[in-house]
C-alpha cells in the first residue's frame, strides 16, 4: 500500500504491506527492514534494522503529531487511493477561518462584521485558567462573519470567525 | 495524633497531603467542586464531599462550606495545602473559633506576615536585612523624594501583592507617577487594597528562599535554601536545593536571618522565608509565605525529612523531633513545575483530556502527580498538573537523571511544558548555575537552532505508515480531542491482522 506522508512539511513515500505477520517497507525507493509491535493504543515500538525507537502519537485539536523518543513531528498522512488531498497550504486569499487555539471564555469580541482587520490583527479574547490570550488574525482582510459572542464557550478547533 | 485530617485543596497538593495522612495511618477527607468530582484527590481520600460550583469562591475558598465538611465528616484538624485558603488569616481564625486545628500558622501570626508592608516594620525591630526603600504605602510626592534618594531604577510593590500583580519596574523619575498610577489600580484590582511601597531595583538577582519549621513549644529550625531564580512573569518554574552560590557559613547566615524573622511573628509549623541576593551576595528579606511551597520536595530530598509528617506532627502538640544540628544537607535535588500549557503559543493554558500518560520512574526521581490517564484537565484553575522532582550526589548528576526522566515523560492530548525543562537543562548557562530572575526571559528570547533530524524524521515517517496500516484501534479512537483522524476513516484493518495472527 502506498501512503503520502508529510512529516513537519517534508513529502515522504511510503510503500507499506503487511502479509504473513512480515512487514515489507521502501520509504522514498530505498527498502527498509522494519519490525513494528504496538504495545499499547498510541505507543509504537520499532525496530528499523537493528535500531529500536518508541513513537508516540499524540492528537491535539486535529492535528496529529509523532514523538520519536522526545522529538516532535507533526504528520500528515495521504492514502493515495482516496484522493482526498486536503491543500491547506498557506493560503492569503480566499476566506480565513479563525479557531480557537484551546478551550476556554470568549471575554471579549473585538471586531465587527463588516470591520477590516491587519495580519496580527486581534478577533477576540479567550480565557482559561485566569489566563486572557488575544486570537489573531492570520491575514489582513475583511471580517466576513463573526460565530462566537462574549461569554460564550468554545472547545479547540471551534471557527470562531472568518476573514475573507 | 489525629484520627481524620480534612484537606481544603485539589490537583497534586491534595494528593500530596493524603498520602502523608496515610503514611501515618490518619484518615483523608477531601472536598471537591463540581468539575473535580473524577479528579485523583478524590479517587484516592477516604471521604469525599461536593461543595459546589467550579468557581473557586462557591467552593474551595468558601469557608463555611469547608467548615461545614470538617464538622459533618468529624475532621479533627484542616490542612489547606498552597493557594486557596492557605494564607488567609480569617479561615485560620474560623478554624480555631470552631475547635478545628488549622495545620499551619495562627492567623495573628498571618496578619503579620500577610501584608508587606506591616511585616517590614515587625522585621526591621529584628535586624533583619532589607532592600533601601519604605516599609509603608505613599503618595507621589513622597516617593519622588524617596526614589531620588535611594536611586533609580526603583521597584514599586503592592503591599498585598504577590505573583507580581502591582509591581512596576521604574528606570526613572519621569515614570513614576503613570506607574505608580498603574501599579495601585492593578493593586485594587487584584486584592482589594491599593497600598503600593517602594524599593531600590536590584538588578539580576536571584530569589533564594529559606525553609523554616517551628513548634508550638518554641523551637525553631531552618532546613536549608532553595534556590528559585527560573522564573516566567514573576511566577516560579524551577527550583533546587541547594543553592549553587550559597556555602554553609552562609547558609547558616541565611538561616539564622529567617528563623529571627519568624520568632518575630511567633510563627508555628512550615514556612518560607524570601530573600532576594545581589550579585555580591547580599541577601535581602523579601517576605514571608505562610504556608508549605509547591517547591517543598526539594528541601525533603536534600534533608531526609518529610515537611507533611511534621506539619502534621507540629499541629498535634508534638515537639521537633530534632534540632538544628541534626540537620544535614547531602545531595542536589531540581524540581520542574509540569504544567497544562503550550509552548507554541506563549505557554498559554491548555486544557483537555489527557489520552496517554507515560510516567517517568527510576533511581533519583519523583513525580508528585494529580493527573491521570483519561482525566479531563478542568479550565477552572491553575494549570499545575504535577511536580517531577530529581535527586543525585551532586547537581550534576541531578541534571542527568532529571533529563533522562523527561524523556521518559510523555503526556499526550493536551500540551505541557515538558520541552521547556529540556531545553533549560541542556543550556549551557543553567548548566554552570549562572542563574537570576531574568535567565529564563532571555533564554527564551534566543532562538534554539533546530538540529537537523533527518534520520528521526525517517522513522517518524515510517511509524505514521505503521499507524495507519494498522487502523483505527492503534492510535487516538479513545481520544474525544482528537477531530476527524485519517484512523477513523479507515476500516479496521489492525482488527483483520490481529485475527489473522491469531490463527497462525
Amino acid at each position: 500500500m502506498l501512503y503520502d506522508i508529510i512529516i513537519d512539511g517534508k513529502s515522504f513515500r511510503l510503500d507499506l504491506n503487511h502479509a504473513e505477520g512480515k512487514w515489507s517497507c521502501r520509504l522514498n525507493g530505498e527498502p527498509l527492514e522494519i519490525d513494528p509491535v504496538l504495545t499499547r493504543r498510541d505507543v509504537l515500538s520499532l525496530r528499523i534494522g537493528d535500531k529500536a525507537y518508541e513513537v508516540k502519537a499524540d492528537h491535539v485539536a486535529e492535528q496529529l503529531h509523532l514523538w520519536v523518543g522526545s522529538v516532535r513531528f507533526a504528520v500528515e498522512v495521504r492514502d493515495p487511493r482516496s484522493l482526498r488531498s486536503r491543500s491547506r497550504a498557506a493560503d492569503d486569499h480566499g476566506p480565513r477561518k479563525i479557531t480557537a487555539a484551546m478551550p476556554g471564555k470568549v471575554v471579549r469580541v473585538l471586531v465587527k462584521e463588516g470591520d477590516v482587520v491587519e495580519a496580527g490583527g486581534g478577533i477576540a479574547v479567550v480565557e482559561a485558567m485566569k489566563m486572557q490570550n488575544e486570537i489573531k488574525s492570520p491575514k489582513k482582510g475583511t471580517v466576513q462573519k463573526i460565530l462566537v459572542s462574549d461569554g460564550q464557550a468554545v472547545n479547540a478547533g471551534d471557527v470562531m470567525a472568518i476573514v475573507e | 495524633m489525629f484520627k481524620k485530617i480534612l484537606i481544603a485543596n485539589r490537583g497534586e497538593i491534595a494528593v500530596r497531603v493524603i498520602r502523608a495522612c496515610h503514611e501515618m495511618g490518619i484518615a483523608a477527607v477531601v472536598v471537591y467542586s463540581d468539575v473535580d468530582r473524577a479528579s485523583l484527590h478524590v479517587r484516592k481520600a477516604d471521604e469525599a464531599y461536593p461543595i459546589g460550583p467550579a468557581a473557586a469562591r462557591e467552593s474551595y475558598l468558601n469557608i463555611s462550606k469547608i467548615l461545614d465538611v470538617a464538622k459533618r465528616s468529624g475532621a479533627e484538624a484542616i490542612h489547606p495545602g498552597y493557594g486557596f485558603l492557605s494564607e488567609n488569616a480569617k479561615f485560620a481564625q474560623a478554624c480555631a473559633d470552631a475547635g478545628i486545628k488549622f495545620i499551619g500558622p495562627t492567623a495573628a501570626a498571618m496578619d503579620a506576615m500577610g501584608s508587606k508592608t506591616r511585616a517590614r516594620q515587625a522585621m526591621e525591630k529584628a535586624g533583619v536585612p532589607f532592600v533601601p526603600g519604605t516599609s509603608r504605602g505613599l503618595e507621589y510626592e513622597e516617593a519622588a523624594q524617596v526614589a531620588e534618594k535611594i536611586g533609580y531604577p526603583v521597584m514599586l510593590k503592592a503591599a498585598a501583592g504577590g505573583g507580581g500583580k502591582g509591581m512596576r519596574l521604574v528606570h526613572a523619575g519621569d515614570q513614576l507617577k503613570s506607574a505608580l498610577d498603574a501599579a495601585r489600580s492593578e493593586a485594587e484590582r487584584s486584592f482589594g487594597d491599593r497600598e503600593v511601597y517602594i524599593e531600590k531595583a536590584i538588578s539580576n538577582p536571584r530569589h533564594i528562599e529559606m525553609q523554616v519549621l517551628a513548634d508550638e513549644h518554641g523551637n525553631t529550625v531552618y532546613l536549608g535554601e532553595r534556590e528559585c531564580s527560573l522564573q516566567r512573569r514573576h511566577q516560579k518554574v524551577m527550583e533546587e536545593a541547594p543553592s549553587p552560590i550559597v556555602d554553609a557559613d552562609m547558609r547558616r547566615r541565611m538561616g539564622e536571618v529567617a528563623v529571627r524573622v519568624a520568632q518575630a511573628a511567633k510563627y508555628t509549623n512550615a514556612g518560607t522565608v524570601e530573600f532576594l541576593v545581589d550579585q555580591q551576595k547580599n541577601f535581602y528579606f523579601l517576605e514571608m509565605n505562610t504556608r508549605l511551597q509547591v517547591e517543598h520536595p526539594v528541601t525533603e530530598l536534600i534533608t531526609g525529612l518529610d515537611l507533611v509528617h511534621l506539619q502534621i506532627r507540629i499541629a498535634a502538640g508534638e515537639k521537633l523531633p530534632f534540632s538544628q544540628d541534626d540537620v544535614r544537607i547531602r545531595g542536589h535535588a531540581i524540581e520542574c513545575r509540569i504544567y497544562a500549557e503550550d509552548p507554541d503559543n506563549n505557554y498559554f493554558p491548555s486544557p483537555g483530556k489527557i489520552t496517554l500518560l507515560l510516567t517517568p520512574s527510576g533511581p533519583g526521581i519523583r513525580c508528585d502527580s494529580g493527573m491521570y490517564e483519561g482525566w479531563t484537565v478542568p479550565i477552572d484553575y491553575d494549570p499545575l498538573l504535577a511536580k517531577l522532582i530529581g535527586y543525585g550526589t551532586d547537581r550534576e548528576q541531578a541534571i542527568a537523571r532529571l533529563t533522562r526522566a523527561l524523556n521518559e515523560y510523555f503526556v499526550g492530548g493536551i500540551k505541557t511544558n515538558i520541552s521547556l525543562f529540556r531545553r533549560i537543562l541542556r543550556d549551557p548557562e543553567f548548566q554552570a548555575a549562572r542563574l537570576d530572575t531574568g535567565f529564563l526571559d532571555r533564554m527564551l528570547a534566543r532562538t534554539e537552532t533546530k538540529k537537523d533530524d533527518k534520520a528521526t524524521a525517517d522513522v517518524a515517517a515510517v511509524a505514521a505508515g505503521v499507524f495507519t496500516a494498522m487502523g483505527a484501534a492503534s492510535t487516538g479512537s479513545a481520544s474525544t480531542n482528537a477531530g476527524a483522524s485519517s484512523a477513523d476513516e479507515e476500516p479496521s484493518e489492525w482488527k483483520n491482522v490481529s485475527r489473522r495472527e491469531a490463527l497462525h
